[in-house]
């Protein structure tokens, strides 16, 4: 039997038609309210830099790196966009790199692309996001508690975006591997792709805070300055 | 301390492209996380037709991606060796303008313009 794996995301046929036609349904509905909210956090400032946090997770994808003997893992990048420009923006940034993947690089089916997008875009980054938010007022006292931050709310973020796989094949997987063993493999590699994950995720946001802190929506969130800076609209959301 | 705006996201987009450009080279080329799942029970053989997979395991019930044929497919340009780094700078270049024009798009207008909600461009 002839398959195509070299892709980094889910192929078409992992999951059977209805379960993908769900999981697409979860992902469009969750995309709008993400563009509706999204709006908020836009202004002349924010609005390029997530245009270049788009680019920057699509090449970071790119990048392999080893975890295991025949095993790597890459960036998902949902705690990144995150934290750098929240998570409702940031989940539109992740699935712009999901459907260009799609489309352009033959990465990750077609049909694929709801559940891609359930467990990378959304998933990931509001995992990643809530983990990140708990730990905000750290995150904002020192540049080790942002570290840190980033570092968990990423390999947290990881970690739940594979579960929610899992999840996908309880629901309507193709077959090939009982259930267990797939919890098991997944959470265990995601596990390591998640330490990775962390380390790019904190590298990236230490230095973007490093020159720009004012660009990291995480830290602008603990100022009041924020919520000054645009008075009746976005704070109460 | 600040850096100037325009030269921060100008060293953001430059990251970018020499990761994508360059270090996508040095990336691990075995299968990541979720392709090491799907593969467990298989071993892999390489085909002139493909990859012949032997054994049980979920890759199996993968079918071949309808974009297969486009020439950016598995980050190569029309399929030659060796232009992972300009695919990827390609990559790059389309993404930030998709996300520059959705994020436009979405963007609320500027200070002292604010539009009411409700009233506002379509999302997509």
């Amino acid at each position: 039997m002839v398959a195509t794996y070299t892709a980094m995301h889910m192929s078409d046929g992992l999951v059977n038609a209805p379960t993908a036609a769900v999981f697409g349904l979860i992902a469009a509905v969750g995309l709008a309210i993400c563009a509706s909210r999204a709006r908020a956090d836009l202004d002349e400032r924010t609005a390029p830099m997530a245009g270049l946090v788009t680019a920057f997770v699509f090449a970071v994808q790119m990048i392999n790196f080893p975890i295991l003997p025949g095993a790597s893992g890459h960036l998902l990048g949902g705690a990144l966009v995150a934290i750098l420009v929240g998570p409702w923006v940031g989940s539109l940034c992740i699935a712009i790199v999901l459907v260009v993947q799609a489309l352009l690089f033959a990465d990750g089916g077609l049909t694929a692309l709801g559940t891609n997008i359930t467990n990378m875009a959304l998933v990931g980054t509001f995992t990643g996001y809530a983990i990140a938010w708990a730990l905000r007022r750290f995150a904002a006292r020192s540049r080790t508690g942002l570290l840190v931050t980033a570092f968990v709310a990423a390999l947290v973020g990881t970690v739940v975006a594979a579960l929610a796989f899992v999840f996908e094949y309880a629901v309507g997987g193709a077959g090939g591997a009982g259930l267990e063993t797939v919890f098991g493999l997944m959470v265990g590699l995601h596990v390591l792709v998640g330490i990775g994950e962390g380390i790019i995720t904190a590298a990236t946001v230490a230095a973007v805070a490093a020159v720009r802190p004012d660009l990291v929506y995480l830290l602008r969130g603990t100022r009041p300055a924020l919520t000054l800076r645009t008075p009746g609209t976005g704070a109460a959301r | 301390m600040n850096a100037p705006r325009s030269r921060f996201l100008l060293g953001f987009l430059l990251a970018a492209l020499v990761i994508a450009g360059g270090l996508s080279y040095l990336a691990s080329p075995d299968p990541d996380g979720l392709d090491s799942v799907t593969l467990h029970g298989c071993t892999v053989s390489g085909t002139a037709a493909g990859e012949q997979l032997d054994g049980t395991c979920i890759a199996q019930n993968a079918t071949e991606s309808h974009t297969a044929a486009s020439p950016l497919a598995d980050y190569a340009v029309g399929g030659r060796d060796g232009t992972t780094g300009l695919a990827g700078v390609i990559g790059v270049l389309v993404t930030a303008l998709l996300g520059r024009l959705l994020f436009r798009v979405l963007r609320r207008p500027g200070d002292g313009a604010r539009a009411p909600s409700g009233a506002e461009p379509g999302k997509d």
